[in-house]
């Protein structure tokens, strides 16, 4: 088994390192960005947001654009509007969140054990190999059928399809963690006095760890995928469901609406996953950071 | 036991280490004996390749001989060698533990409660000049920095035995120098025997009161031992240009460039040869 590509993330472009370090008399000085100015950068992508929903309004409006197919911002903002002061999105949205979280957990464990485990047991990593490439290779949509059959219409199959999902990435990126761990490190913990558990416990965990979050943008991205396209399959609530509901009715709006207030719930997690990484990985140094 | 190194502290019998290699089976070092009396800096020196680092691993128990024994205060080794210190040549700090954290890791292994142990921890940082970064992270230091944390680490459990690994091969000359002196002002008078692998020959003879020089790779044996009486407290500094410094340099140097020779001999003609050239770490 060797390092799987842990999913495309973002670079951030307009970072500047900024933790107060003590001097670094060795190593490269840290590279500084000479691009441009952070407001002018802000300003831009504000600017753009109004000229392609403005755009988009536009085109709806002088038939540019079909509303049927595109509907247009103000129907989509009037609709998400109706939704939050309805109350009825936040049902659909805890529900979501809630088989996104436990497929996190569930998967999260799962892959952190099984990872672990056959890192250190290499016979046992040897005769799984091949089954675990065979599970890893299958798309895993095809197991949504088969899951809604085993684990009902209700919030389980959805975890159990996350749960597939964010198992493989966890799976992959502790045994690489355990695996790829320095030599030297182990070796002068265990001059140190480390015994087996101790070994784990201040070597091998946290070496797999810094794998392990790194990575987290792409398991949270995946669970909430697993929990969005097991509803959009079969449920009575939910994210998906809602915007299965609304395309069975050729409701565009209804479609757009979901993915909008999707979308910022994935933007508003994904803010909160990088400030929780940014302190767990806090020893790391800054341009290292966030790459696996 | 019962002959005369009876009171050595630690000694190597006839140790003999073989790796399994893709390329089939690969002698390190080959029935080598040495002996070395408590409160002793020995230094082993060889050209690259030579099975160094070997010696100090079988002492460190970090691997077993193929054949031979390694005896501890007169005791056969079994595992891990709990009476020695073992400083690597490469980063061995835990990058996800600060400066203080580092430096208690062995006493928060063995169980000493962390009031304690950060106390502890925090007089040896001071001791190693680095007062002011007991809570900045590996990565925030620099070479010569860390390698006084490795330094901290290594000896607040006051092992009797140091055994290290070209530690300051990667430091920069000045700040080795600097390193080197304040190690020997550490040893002095502190009772501990210390077997330093080094492939340079100048700290060799400035650090050691014996100089062990091995053969050339594979099956390095020893070769010679020299006595260096140079008297102490020695100041590294100086000594360098003392005339019984270059005379003693000398006198290893030209049986060293031997080993040299022949090992760059072995290089470039023995290709034929399985794993002639193999670094054995």
């Amino acid at each position: 088994m060797s390092a799987l590509p842990t999913g495309p993330r973002a670079p951030e472009l307009s970072k500047t390192p900024a933790d107060p370090a003590p001097p670094r008399a060795a190593g490269p000085p840290r590279r500084r960005r000479t691009g441009p100015s952070r407001p002018a950068v802000l300003a831009a992508q504000l600017g753009l947001a109004v000229v392609l929903v403005a755009g988009w309004e536009l085109g709806a409006r002088t038939g540019v654009v079909d509303p049927f197919f595109f509907s247009s911002p103000a129907a989509v903002a009037g609709r998400i509007g109706k939704w939050l002061g309805g109350g009825e999105v936040y049902g659909h949205l805890l529900t979501t969140l809630s088989e996104a979280a436990l497929a996190l957990v569930i998967g999260g464990v799962l892959g952190l054990g099984i990872g672990f485990l056959l890192a250190r047991a290499r016979t046992l990593a040897a005769v799984l190999d091949p089954y675990i490439k065979v599970l890893n290779a299958l798309p895993r949509v095809v197991l949504a059928p088969i899951f809604l059959l085993w684990f009902g219409l209700g919030i389980w199959s959805k975890v159990a399809f996350g749960v597939t999902l964010v198992f493989f990435i966890v799976f992959f990126n502790t045994y690489q963690g355990v695996r790829e761990v320095d030599r030297v490190l182990v070796d002068n913990a265990r001059m140190l006095g480390a015994k087996e558990s101790q070994l784990i416990r201040h070597v091998l965990l946290p070496s797999a760890m810094s794998w392990i979050f790194s990575s987290l943008h792409t398991s949270v991205g995946f669970a909430i995928v697993g929990a969005v396209v097991g509803e959009y399959l079969g449920a009575s609530e939910g994210m998906g469901y809602l915007i299965a509901q609304a395309e069975g009715t050729f409701d565009t709006t209804g479609v757009f609406a979901g993915m909008v207030v999707l979308s910022a719930v994935v933007v508003v997690i994904d803010l909160l996953v990088n400030r929780v990484e940014r302190r767990l990985l806090r020893w790391q140094p800054a341009r290292e950071r966030g790459h696996a | 036991m019962g002959d005369g190194d009876d009171g050595a502290a630690m000694e190597l019998r006839g140790v003999t280490m073989t790796y399994q290699g893709a390329e089939g089976d690969y002698t390190a070092v080959r029935e080598v004996d040495l002996a070395v009396a408590p409160g002793r800096f020995v230094s082993v020196v060889g050209p690259t390749g030579c099975g160094k680092s070997t010696v100090l691993n079988a002492v460190a128990g970090l691997r077993e001989p193929s054949a031979g024994q390694v005896l501890i205060g007169g005791e056969p080794l079994q595992g891990l060698n709990r009476r020695a210190g073992y400083m690597f040549q490469q980063d061995a700090l835990l990058p996800w533990k600060t400066v203080v954290q580092n430096v208690a890791f062995g006493l928060e292994l063995s169980g000493v409660d962390k009031a304690e142990r950060l106390e502890r921890a925090r007089e040896w940082v001071h001791r190693v000049g680095l007062a002011g970064f007991e809570n900045a992270y590996p990565h925030q230091l620099s070479g010569g920095m860390r390698k006084r944390t490795a330094v901290a680490q290594t000896w607040i459990g006051d092992p009797d035995i140091l055994l290290m690994d070209e530690p300051f091969g990667a430091l920069d000359v000045q700040t080795r120098q600097v390193m080197e002196n304040e190690l020997l002002s550490l040893w002095t008078d502190s009772g501990k025997t210390v077997l330093f692998v080094t492939h340079d020959l100048e700290e060799a003879v400035s650090l050691s009161d014996e100089v062990v020089l091995l053969s050339a790779g594979p099956g390095s044996r020893i070769v010679g031992r020299y006595p260096v009486e140079l008297p102490r407290p020695r100041d590294l500094l100086d000594i360098r240009t003392t005339p019984r410094f270059t005379e003693l340099y000398g006198a290893i140097w030209a049986d060293l460039r031997n080993e040299v020779m022949r090992t760059y001999e072995r290089a470039s003609h023995g290709t034929a040869g399985a794993g002639a050239v193999q670094d054995a770490g």
